[in-house]
């Protein structure tokens, strides 16, 4: 990462705060608070922060970076881990690595996270993606990947049909749960996976906040 | 602000006290250079600052003293990391406080919530530390703990029969086949009812050596050898060629029981005494020992079932010293001698004699011939006394008034700590000179270099262990802190780097390099291995069933819910023992489980760990509990209700999660 990027990610981190503040309202204040002071935390730190990711899973010596940086092969794999080793997140990596959300999922959450596969954002119009990994759409990807994830653990026996579930963006999801098939916003769950820190959700469309 | 200290200064710490406030003062207007100080020069911060992220280079387990624990500090940051619960109840973690550990605290004598710890020592092989566990000994009711050095619990401790205050221990020799333990007092053995004026006729001192399995590390007593009735204070393994041997020191030769504080330091010299253990080990094998009826506990931790269990031992074997020829030899030793100490190689023993003006160093060799040419001295109760000019290599002379203890360091030098005169004397082994001295602040106890008593001593640092520190700190009442003070040995002059404030009495420590043990350090219990009888492990499990007025709640606890966490049907005059499992997979995330009004304690329970609550409920209501260690951001939400039902009551047992 070059010196450039730095300085933009720090500025683009102080442009984020504000608006989170703003989003903030009666929704599930503490936890998107300390989503926010994460992001803060963040900036001073993110210079290595994709060498770190890589360095995750990698032995070595200690690091001054984030959560995603804690050399740890004993316990269970976190939802950061997951996504990272699966092949069918590389679309969703490269997102929540634009998105500076990095270490966030690797924090003590709980989180639940629905997670489009790659095929899913490959169903977006042509250029949406390249858009939104622009530095100057951050924003907008923070909005979207917000409106992907729970503050809470919910495996799939607690997810109960119709019911809304408010989620870090500060909008709400509906669930569906027919003959033993759940949806989210209409997406089909087509696996879930539990990690250290919360659950993934496997779904096959990206959702668009409403 | 340091001026002012000059008018507070102690009186017996004089100049040097004086010098430091000056020192500091200038240190204070001189922007360009504030870390210099008359305390050595250069930036002196530099050579303790840790930087955020970045890990220490030695891990110092200090002795909590009276609070019975044993402190986790690193160097050289002085930061402290970890308390370890040993002998004491810990409110922190629920240590003697759930039914799983309760076990640990028991004794011949029942429960005992508060000890006194006081030297731990590195378990070692080949004379050097080996990172597997850590031992220390309780003074006042006598036992020996080990604790596991991945884990960093304390997972056995066993009780010393036959002893009135452990506090030569556990000091292990070279290959850890043996600790040790002693008698600080004299005491009737068996103990029974005689006038304490009896003393010389019906007091003994009980030697013991506590065998350790090299694999799991338990322990047992293998023998206790009965010598006369003086005060055995300190020990110090021999190694190397002096690896068969363990040098005791005693004082209270005089034999008296009251006002010690005079009468015991009537006789110009009193003892060292040399075990020879392996002839210990001779005897016993050859059927010696005689056993003898007494009742000790021997407490230990069941890994898998992450439960303590007692036994409760019934006999012990005895030898005595006038049936053991060559087991056992006193060597004459200045005024009521404290601290024994060997150097690396094993050749020399320098003791400490804490009303002497001079430090006795032994030589090993000297010794040895002195028992071959039975260069005798008389005997006591069949034990030779050895001629001090036979055995003695030389004396470091006014060294300091109150010499206590000594460590080595890889260069040919040792350190001893002066508890009077309130610091450190370098002198150097073979010229027996002193050649440089430091203060401390104040009243310096043991000291520790680390592997300072091993074959291999990493002669970076002294540390000073402090009784006392008055004005050091800022001041909290009555009760203020003791300290530590960091030392740089590696020149030519001592250079008092670093001052940290310790929890307890750190009454001894040892130091180890961090590498040795941060690659074991345990993560998580796995749950599949997590053999605990009332574990569950998963939600479904969770279930409340009662017994007659027994109710036991099978719980669980992830991020961030209890399962059940509604429970009714407990009743008035149940007895409630909640089990409480943590499904949690993931390195630091504990949980805490706290009811109200629980008259025993919280808990606190590590991921894949199950714990134990016991829990009378005294009125009919309903009762909240939650996770008391913030856990994750919806850490407030993990609660639940307990509904108590009056002693008559037909409420059903019912409980529920998220319906």
């Amino acid at each position: 990462m070059n010196p450039e990027n730095n300085i933009r990610y720090s500025r683009d981190c102080s442009g984020v705060d504000i608006q989170q503040k703003s989003r903030f309202n009666g929704l599930i204040f503490p936890v998107l608070t300390m989503m926010a002071i994460l992001v803060i935390a963040s900036c001073n730190q993110h210079q290595n922060q994709e060498a770190n990711v890589e360095q995750a899973a990698t032995a070595g010596a200690p690091l001054d970076g984030g959560s995603a940086t804690i050399q740890d092969d004993v316990s269970m794999r976190n939802i950061l881990q997951i996504a990272v080793s699966s092949a069918d997140h590389s679309t969703l990596v490269t997102a929540v690595k634009a998105a500076d959300y990095v270490d966030v999922l690797a924090t003590a959450g709980p989180f639940t996270v629905f997670a489009p596969v790659n095929a899913a954002f490959d169903k977006l119009p042509a250029g949406t993606v390249e858009g939104l990994l622009k530095p100057e759409k951050k924003a907008d990807l923070q909005n979207i990947l917000e409106y992907h994830v729970i503050a809470g653990a919910y495996k799939p026996e607690y997810f109960r049909d119709g019911k809304a579930i408010g989620v870090a963006n500060g909008g709400r999801v509906t669930i569906g749960v027919k003959d033993g098939k759940i949806t989210v916003n209409g997406a089909n769950i087509i696996g879930s996976v539990q990690g250290s820190n919360g659950w993934v959700h496997l779904i096959d469309q990206v959702l668009l906040p409403q | 602000m340091k001026p002012i200290s000059i008018i507070k200064v102690p009186f017996n710490v004089g100049i040097f006290g004086i010098l430091f406030a000056l020192g500091a003062f200038t240190g204070c207007n001189n922007n360009g250079s504030k870390h210099e100080t008359i305390l050595g020069g250069g930036d002196v911060a530099s050579e303790v600052y840790v930087a955020p992220g970045k890990y220490d280079d030695f891990y110092l387990f200090a002795s909590g003293g009276f609070s019975g624990q044993v402190g986790v500090y690193g160097l050289p940051s002085g930061r402290l990391f970890r308390v370890i619960p040993v002998f004491s109840q810990n409110a922190e973690n629920g240590w003697g406080y759930s039914e799983e550990t309760k076990p640990m605290l028991q004794t011949s004598h029942g429960f005992i919530p508060w000890g006194d710890s006081h030297h731990p020592v590195l378990s070692k092989t080949d004379g050097n530390a080996n990172g597997k566990w850590l031992f220390i000994n309780e003074n006042n009711t006598p036992r020996i703990a080990r604790i596991n050095l991945k884990t960093f619990n304390t997972d056995e401790i066993i009780e010393i029969p036959n002893s009135g205050g452990n506090h030569p221990s556990p000091y292990c020799t070279e290959n850890t086949e043996y600790l040790v333990a002693g008698t600080r007092f004299s005491v009737p053995i068996e103990n029974k009812d005689v006038p304490i004026s009896s003393y010389k006729e019906n007091f003994k001192g009980a030697i013991s050596l506590v065998k350790v399995d090299p694999e799991s590390g338990k322990m047992s007593v293998a023998v206790q050898i009965i010598c006369p009735p003086f005060d055995y204070d300190k020990n110090r393994a021999g190694k190397g060629v002096s690896r068969d041997w363990t040098f005791f020191t005693c004082y209270n030769s005089e034999q008296a029981n009251t006002m010690l504080e005079a009468t015991a330091s009537q006789n110009d010299k009193d003892f060292i005494l040399a075990v020879n253990w392996k002839k210990a080990e001779e005897y016993l094998n050859a059927g010696k020992a005689k056993d003898f009826k007494v009742n000790y506990y021997h407490n230990y931790m069941d890994e898998s079932k992450q439960t303590a269990f007692s036994e409760i031992m019934t006999s012990v074997k005895t030898l005595e010293p006038k049936d053991c020829p060559g087991m056992l030899y006193y060597m004459p030793c200045p005024k009521s001698p404290h601290g024994v100490d060997v150097n690396p190689t094993g050749e020399y023993i320098a003791a400490g004699g804490k009303l002497a003006a001079l430090i006795p160093v032994y030589s090993y060799d000297k010794m040895i011939k002195a028992i071959s040419g039975q260069q005798f001295d008389g005997e006591i109760e069949g034990i030779p006394v050895l001629k001090y000019d036979a055995v003695i290599a030389g004396e470091v002379q006014k060294p300091g008034l109150g010499p206590l203890h000594t460590e080595f360091d890889d260069k040919g030098y040792g350190y001893t700590s002066f508890f009077l005169t309130s610091e450190i004397v370098k002198w150097k082994i073979g010229t027996w000179e002193v050649v440089d001295r430091i203060p401390t602040y104040y009243s310096i106890g043991h000291l520790c270099i680390p592997g300072g008593d091993s074959k291999n001593p990493y002669g970076k640092y002294v540390i000073a262990l402090n009784k006392i520190t008055k004005d050091r700190y800022l001041p909290t009442g009555p009760e203020v802190c003791q300290s530590a003070q960091l030392i740089d040995i590696t020149g030519e002059k001592m250079k008092l780097l670093l001052d940290f404030p310790t929890i307890g009495e750190p009454h001894y420590a040892q130091a180890c390099p961090a590498s040795l043990l941060t690659g074991n350090a345990t993560k998580i219990y796995k749950l599949e291995e997590n053999n605990h009888p009332y574990a569950v492990k998963n939600e479904k499990e969770g279930r409340v069933e009662r017994k007659g007025n027994e109710v036991h709640i099978y719980m669980t606890m992830i991020r961030s819910h209890f399962a059940p966490d509604n429970i009714e049907g407990v009743k008035v005059g149940d007895v409630v023992y909640c089990h409480v499992t943590n499904l949690e997979q993931d390195w630091d995330v504990p949980h805490g489980f706290a009811i109200k009004g629980a008259n025993n304690a919280e808990l606190l329970i590590m991921p894949g760990e199950t714990r134990t609550l016991k829990w009378e409920p005294k009125e009919a209501g309903v009762v909240p509990f939650y996770c008391s260690d913030f856990c994750s951001a919806l850490h407030q939400e993990m609660q639940g209700y307990i509904r108590v039902s009056d002693k008559n009551s037909n409420v059903p047992v019912s409980f529920r999660l998220g319906e």
